[in-house]
């Protein structure tokens, strides 16, 4: 994508549900600044009642991993089933697992 | 106040966002950007909501049957009420946002005055939910005028010369006629003169940030409340009605 000075810079957004706990990631768009940023978000992926927070970041502020890193990251929980907790029984009681 | 006064006013409502709604339509697929096409688009779609809700109310008070869908696609230019600002072209995206921002500062004041004092229960009923819609329509306009106005060199130009063309229509909100006079009497529309100060001071504010001169001109175009229209109103009723007039039966 070009970056030159007439095109917006690229923001992520955030968007909270109304059972959501955390902020989802949604999308991206582009906007002037964080404010228009904002209004841009509520008009492009809350029409349709997702949300009640938004949140936006700068692209340029996020860093990503590498897929070249996928097996020095990944690959090494594959062999280690006891991370999970699927040998414990929950009580009822206990949501949000 | 008359029971036909009562449904001019209903009318009157439902036709300043009917067109408005429609014009704003128009920039489906031509926002400069597309984050702004939906928002135009969105704000749109509220206007389209607004006008139901005033028609329907409209229909009831006439009492002859006629519906939302009649009174929208069924009715001539000269039979339509709107203000004579709504149905402007829409020019370039500046244009377009001064007269979003001159009628979204009237439309605020007197959906508030709907929403929260009027003795008519059903227009209360739309108004209710019509209010928070105008106030993130005014918000948005307000935006834009900020950052076109305090922006660059040639988009304060533009802006501003968008501001002095708009402006004598704008006058045309806060010139009284009999029906306004007896729906303000009867608590039903908010006086225009309470309207016509309260608006002055929001477009000032946001026009003394926005670094744009408010026009001195007190000459205002006037004629669209009483069916006097622009030409530009019939090409608009044209295309918006030609579906429903040539299949007047066709339903979704």
């Amino acid at each position: 994508m070009s970056t030159s000075a007439k095109e917006w810079p690229l923001w992520e957004i955030f968007v909270r549900s109304r059972q959501g706990l955390g902020h989802k990631h949604v999308g991206s768009l582009h906007a002037a600044d964080a404010e228009m940023a904002i209004t841009n978000a509520r008009d492009v992926y809350t029409r349709r009642q997702e949300g009640v927070s938004i949140w936006v970041v700068p692209a340029s502020a996020i860093t990503a991993s590498s897929p070249d890193d996928k097996e020095p990251l990944f690959d090494p929980a594959n062999d280690k089933v006891y991370r999970h907790p699927t040998f414990y029984k929950l009580p009822d009681e206990v949501n949000h697992m | 106040m008359t029971a036909e006064q009562h449904f001019q006013v209903a009318l009157r409502l439902g036709d300043d966002a009917m067109i408005l709604g429609q014009r704003l339509a128009e920039w489906c697929g031509h926002g400069p950007v597309l984050e702004e096409d939906i928002a135009m688009s969105n704000i749109a779609l509220d206007l389209l909501g607004q006008a139901r809700g005033y028609y329907s109310r409209a229909g009831a008070l006439e009492g002859l049957g006629r519906d939302e869908d009649q009174l929208a696609f069924f009715r001539t230019d000269q039979e339509y009420r709107n203000h004579l600002l709504v149905e402007r072209p829409n020019g370039h995206f500046g244009d377009t946002m001064v007269r979003q921002f001159l009628f979204d500062a009237f439309s605020l004041e007197r959906t508030q005055f709907l929403a929260n004092q009027t003795v008519d229960e059903d227009m209360a009923a739309v108004a209710a939910k019509a209010v928070k819609e105008v106030r993130y329509h005014f918000s948005h306009s307000s935006q834009w005028m900020l950052r076109l106005g305090d922006g660059t060199e040639e988009s304060h130009r533009k802006v501003q010369q968008s501001l002095d063309d708009l402006w004598p229509y704008a006058g045309e909100f806060f010139v009284a006629d009999d029906i306004d006079e007896a729906a303000s009497l009867a608590g039903l529309l908010p006086d225009l003169s309470h309207v016509a100060h309260a608006w002055h001071a929001r477009v000032s504010e946001v026009l003394i940030q926005a670094t744009l001169q408010k026009p001195t001109t007190t000459w205002s175009q006037r004629g669209g409340k009483h069916g006097i229209h622009s030409e530009h109103l019939g090409f608009l009723l044209a295309e918006m009605q030609v579906l429903p007039r040539t299949y007047p039966d066709a339903a979704w």
